[in-house]
């Protein structure tokens, strides 16, 4: 179940004499279970009203909505998954061919009859009263607004289609797979980035392009489709045949083996070798950034504000979760006195405070706040067990927001009326910043998030870093190496929670108002998600998990790029959560160190497989002496 | 243990001071409390509390009893949290969302049943079937649960199964609001005889119910844990997993069972929470959920009569807890602040004994 699936040593050498297989030698058993799972997932997705609330959207014009593709995605993932051997180490690696073209058009067709029985199900019986999308609307589109007929037989038929597909992956060579995978994903991206890609070809005066790439009705046309597709294929292809290049070049120890792995490593080198690149990569997407917002409409700023407001809140609990491994749930809370606090100063409506200081005034009352509610909320619980301490920083995140609820600190506070007028920020006199111009907020979410990355980057490589880190990995071990874990995690609590005000505070900045429920237990939920998505204690992980998840999928409280997403929003992220421990606990982005402490044993065992390659390449092929193998 | 060998840093001299904090706190409210039952015009309970009130006596049973009856359901939600840290050394956060589904479940079918009358015709029966169909749907939840989530992550550190327990938690939570809507579940109405307050000691039926459902649950898994083979190798494996296994005893299997006990377990408080409250939406499990967290850690968590003993804790001190403390020293709007007072007896907890008032059981190298 494990990564061991994609054991990069065996993939490459097995193919020369790999024995065939028979197109009927399938593994029964698995493609039943596949096909299971398939059609009551399938089932759920239609239930759950997917389908219909995404119908709306098209992706491409006429032929595909969002709300059919939630049906598709599915059967191409798990005939894939069905397709896929395991090769272990002593196992055979049997030839990829039409059996697994095979396997997964049978998993696809039979999987999808669950959508048939619903059809069927849908048009005998009504148990709408529990099920509140047993609906005609849902009959309507799985039947394809023509006959029952039709959408009972129809449903097999693509899954088989699709399932063919996916199984057929694993039977193109690697690189047409990953090509095809790039092609699909940059026209599902190019039609989810509908909007901003109008927005910015408005910026630039070319709406000439956004009105040729999008129908009236927001998706792909037709040959915009196409020639997207076209574009991706071809730059895949020039990127493979250009990675190719370098491997061929790089790597003169191209050994059976470790061809696969030795490719990547070595890429990886070439890269750090070349810092001025890397330079030049840096100074040019700074500038990009800096100067893109001037393009970009309200709409898309707007998003970029709330995506950078989740940058900073994510920095700021990747310091307490990623770095010093302190399962902090109730993160929530720093969010809520940064905010709070701006509140309470600036605004000329706060019940008890007349005081109206500017705003980097309050900021500072802010930050200081936050590292006191940090070692407040932290010294209490950091000589608790892990799992223990998470679920008391989730009671104090649930206790501070039931307090700014409550009647008994309303005179402070304002119940839940919350705290309004809260004026904008004046940024030494030179401009103003205000939640209606969303520009002028990029601009100071942005400045926020360049502090946050570079404190988050230079803390990671300090001695402080290092100790959190060190406290990540084994606590007793870091203490008796003569860390101070108890200031070294209050630390962690600390700047976590200056970081996590700064961001509350451009909040109410922003919005002009607070209100209690803006700091429910699910925005931290959500902010963990980015976190571990993105990859715990890896800064680029943390922004790229933002930008993907709150870009498209949205925050708690704030519109994606998929706004037809809004109600599905936490389902999604629950499952996202789920599917990222399982699969790839150390995120998109991966931290190396991280990456080495959650997967020692499998890297001790490819070092291990490297390790007999070796051996076996020196001993000239005779593999008899594997008994007395160096296991690291 | 530690504190003996180490030298007290300043993080324990804060954490005593929050210590004694928290008691000056309890004593000072308990105490104006006291006062005001003696004379509301006594000068200290007015000095605390200028508009101190007293309680009457059937007001102040009322909050007992009504707080042990939530009591009894948060301990049986407990159990599922207590015996699963037992045997697998996590939280499984998404716990209290199996009572949420034990909830529904039962708020579907009971409708149902009343639709087609039998719900007044023949309640007992009924009210065992909902029962009965409430823990089969739970326990499949839990079992399903523990085999897509939980089991692929054995032997990950152990704040990996608590992350995905998370995940789980909102997918149940959202799958339920995708699945059957964000409108409000209603129960219906209990027959007379149980709502009516004169059954017994002025004690409204519903809430004896709810207790007595409760023991019987209670009874029935002390049965099964301390009677049983299965029982016996669920302790087994609870001491020490991998000598369990050398003994012949499937670990998985028993897990599997372990979870299966507890989803039953969170089946019946999720009627006995019908029975109460006769609402369930898709969030109700959550708050629960960390009371009964709350409760299995109060009780010692691993201790299964623990588990029981502190969720009525947890119970009354939520319902005593705002208008005998925190009321008489002058906080306006104190039942609004129950889930905090819930809260804040968790976190007391763990400051004064981190190991429950019962003592913790797990295996050794759980053990702080």
């Amino acid at each position: 179940m494990t990564a061991a699936g994609d054991f990069p040593a065996s993939q490459d050498a097995a193919p020369a004499a790999a024995p065939r297989r028979r197109l009927l030698e399938q593994d029964w058993r698995k493609l039943l279970r596949a096909s299971a799972i398939l059609a009551i997932a399938q089932v759920f997705i239609g239930l759950s009203g997917m389908p219909v609330s995404f119908d709306r959207r098209l992706l491409i014009d006429p032929i595909l909505s969002l709300g059919y593709l939630s049906l598709l995605w599915l059967p191409l993932a798990v005939s894939y998954w069905v397709g896929r051997e395991q090769v272990l180490e002593g196992m055979t690696a049997y030839a990829r061919g039409g059996r697994d073209v095979l396997a997964g058009a049978i998993t696809g067709a039979v999987g999808n009859a669950g959508l048939t029985l619903l059809v069927v199900g849908i048009t005998h019986f009504d148990i709408r009263d529990p099920l509140v999308n047993w609906s005609p609307q849902l009959l309507g589109i799985l039947e394809f607004e023509e006959s029952v007929w039709l959408g009972a037989l129809i449903w097999p038929a693509i899954g088989a289609g699709v399932g063919a597909l996916g199984g057929g992956m694993h039977w193109a060579s690697s690189r047409i797979t990953r090509t095809t995978v790039i092609v699909l994903l940059s026209v599902f991206g190019t039609a989810v980035l509908e909007s901003v890609i109008t927005d910015l070809s408005q910026g630039f005066h070319i709406e000439a392009v956004s009105d040729w790439l999008y129908g009236p009705k927001r998706g792909l046309t037709y040959p915009a489709a196409i020639v997207v597709a076209a574009a991706a294929a071809a730059i895949a292809g020039g990127i493979a045949a250009y990675r190719a290049f370098l491997a061929r070049t790089a790597s003169t120890s191209g050994q059976l083996g470790i061809a696969a792995s030795g490719e990547t490593s070595a890429n990886r080198v070439r890269w750090r070798r070349i810092p001025v690149r890397r330079l030049v990569g840096f100074a040019l997407s700074a500038a990009a950034i800096v100067v893109l917002p001037l393009f970009l409409g309200r709409l898309t700023n707007e998003l970029l504000a709330n995506v950078g407001l989740f940058i900073l809140l994510a920095l700021g609990l990747n310091i307490i979760v990623g770095l010093a491994g302190i399962l902090d749930l109730g993160y929530v809370a720093f969010f809520a006195v940064g905010g709070y606090s701006v509140a309470v100063l600036t605004s000329p409506g706060s019940p008890r405070f007349d005081l109206e200081i500017p705003w980097f005034g309050a900021l500072f009352a802010a930050m200081l706040l936050a590292g006191l509610a940090g070692l407040l909320i932290g010294a209490p619980v950091i000589r608790m067990r892990g799992d223990y301490l998470a679920i008391v920083t989730l009671g104090f995140g649930e206790i501070i927001r039931v307090l700014l609820l409550s009647d008994w600190l309303s005179g402070t506070f304002n119940g839940a009326q919350g705290i309004t007028n809260i004026p904008g920020v004046e940024v030494f006199g030179l401009a103003t910043v205000r939640g209606f111009e969303p520009r002028s907020v990029l601009y100071l979410v942005l400045v926020f998030c360049a502090i946050a990355v570079y404190v988050s980057w230079r803390l990671e490589n300090s001695r402080i870093g290092r100790a959190w880190m060190a406290i990540r990995e084994d606590e007793s071990v870091a203490e008796a190496m003569g860390v101070d874990t108890v200031s070294a995690k209050l630390m962690a609590f600390v700047t976590g929670a200056v970081l996590g005000s700064f961001s509350g505070a451009i909040l109410s900045a922003k919005v002009g108002s607070v209100f209690p429920h803006s700091f429910a237990i699910i925005v931290s939920i959500v902010i963990l998600v980015v976190v571990i998505f993105g990859g715990m204690g890896s800064i680029a992980g943390v922004i790229a998990g933002a930008a993907v998840l709150i870009g498209v999928l949205g925050g708690p409280n704030q519109p994606g790029l998929l706004q037809e997403f809004a109600e599905y929003k936490i389902l999604i992220y629950g499952a996202l959560l789920v599917w990222m421990m399982l699969q790839r606990s150390e995120g998109l982005i991966p931290s190396v160190r991280r990456a080495r402490e959650l997967h020692l044993d499998e890297m001790n065992q490819d070092a291990w497989l490297r390790a007999q390659v070796a051996a076996d390449d020196a001993g000239g092929g005779g593999g008899g002496d594997r008994s007395e193998g160096e296991q690291p | 243990m530690q504190l003996t060998t180490k030298q007290r840093t300043k993080v324990d001299w804060f954490l005593t001071i929050l210590r004694v904090i928290a008691l000056v706190v309890i004593c000072a409210g308990f105490a104006a409390f006291v006062a005001q039952m003696i004379d509301s015009q006594n000068p200290f309970a007015r000095w605390a509390n200028p508009d101190a009130i007293n309680l009457t006596g059937e007001q102040f049973q009322g909050l007992v009893v009504t707080g042990l009856a939530q009591g009894a359901m948060y301990g049986l939600i407990a159990l599922g949290y207590s015996m699963v840290y037992g045997v697998l050394g996590f939280i499984n956060f998404a716990h209290g969302e199996v009572f949420m589904v034990g909830a529904m479940t039962g708020a579907v079918t009971s409708s149902k049943l009343a639709e087609a009358g039998y719900w007044e015709s023949s309640f007992v029966l009924c009210l065992v079937l909902v029962v009965v169909l409430s823990m089969v749907v739970c326990t499949v939840t839990a079992v399903l649960m523990e085999r897509v989530a939980y089991r692929p992550l054995r032997g990950k550190p152990r704040l990996i199964p608590l992350i995905t327990s998370i995940g789980v938690s909102f997918f149940l939570q959202n799958s339920v609001l995708a699945l059957l809507g964000s409108t409000v579940k209603s129960y219906p109405d209990l027959p007379d005889w149980l709502t009516d307050k004169r059954t017994f000691l002025e004690i409204q039926g519903s809430k004896i119910l709810v207790v007595v459902v409760a023991a019987l649950a209670m009874a029935g898994l002390w049965y099964l844990v301390e009677k049983t083979k299965t029982g016996k190798a669920m302790r087994a494996v609870a001491e020490d997993a991998e000598i369990a296994s050398l003994m012949g005893i499937d670990v998985n299997r028993i897990i599997v069972k372990t979870f299966a006990v507890g989803g039953a377990m969170a089946g019946v408080a999720g009627i006995l929470w019908g029975l109460l409250f006769r609402s369930v939406i898709h969030t109700t499990g959550f708050l629960p959920g960390i009371k009964a967290f709350s409760s299995a850690v109060v009780g010692g968590i691993g201790n299964l009569g623990g588990s029981m003993a502190g969720g009525l804790t947890i119970g009354v001190a939520e319902s005593l807890g705002p208008l005998m403390i925190l009321e008489p020293l002058g906080v306006s709007g104190p039942s609004q602040l129950r889930d905090a007072v819930a809260f804040a007896v968790l976190i007391i907890v763990l400051l004064v004994r981190p190991s429950g008032i019962f003592g913790e059981r797990l295996p050794p190298e759980e053990r702080t």
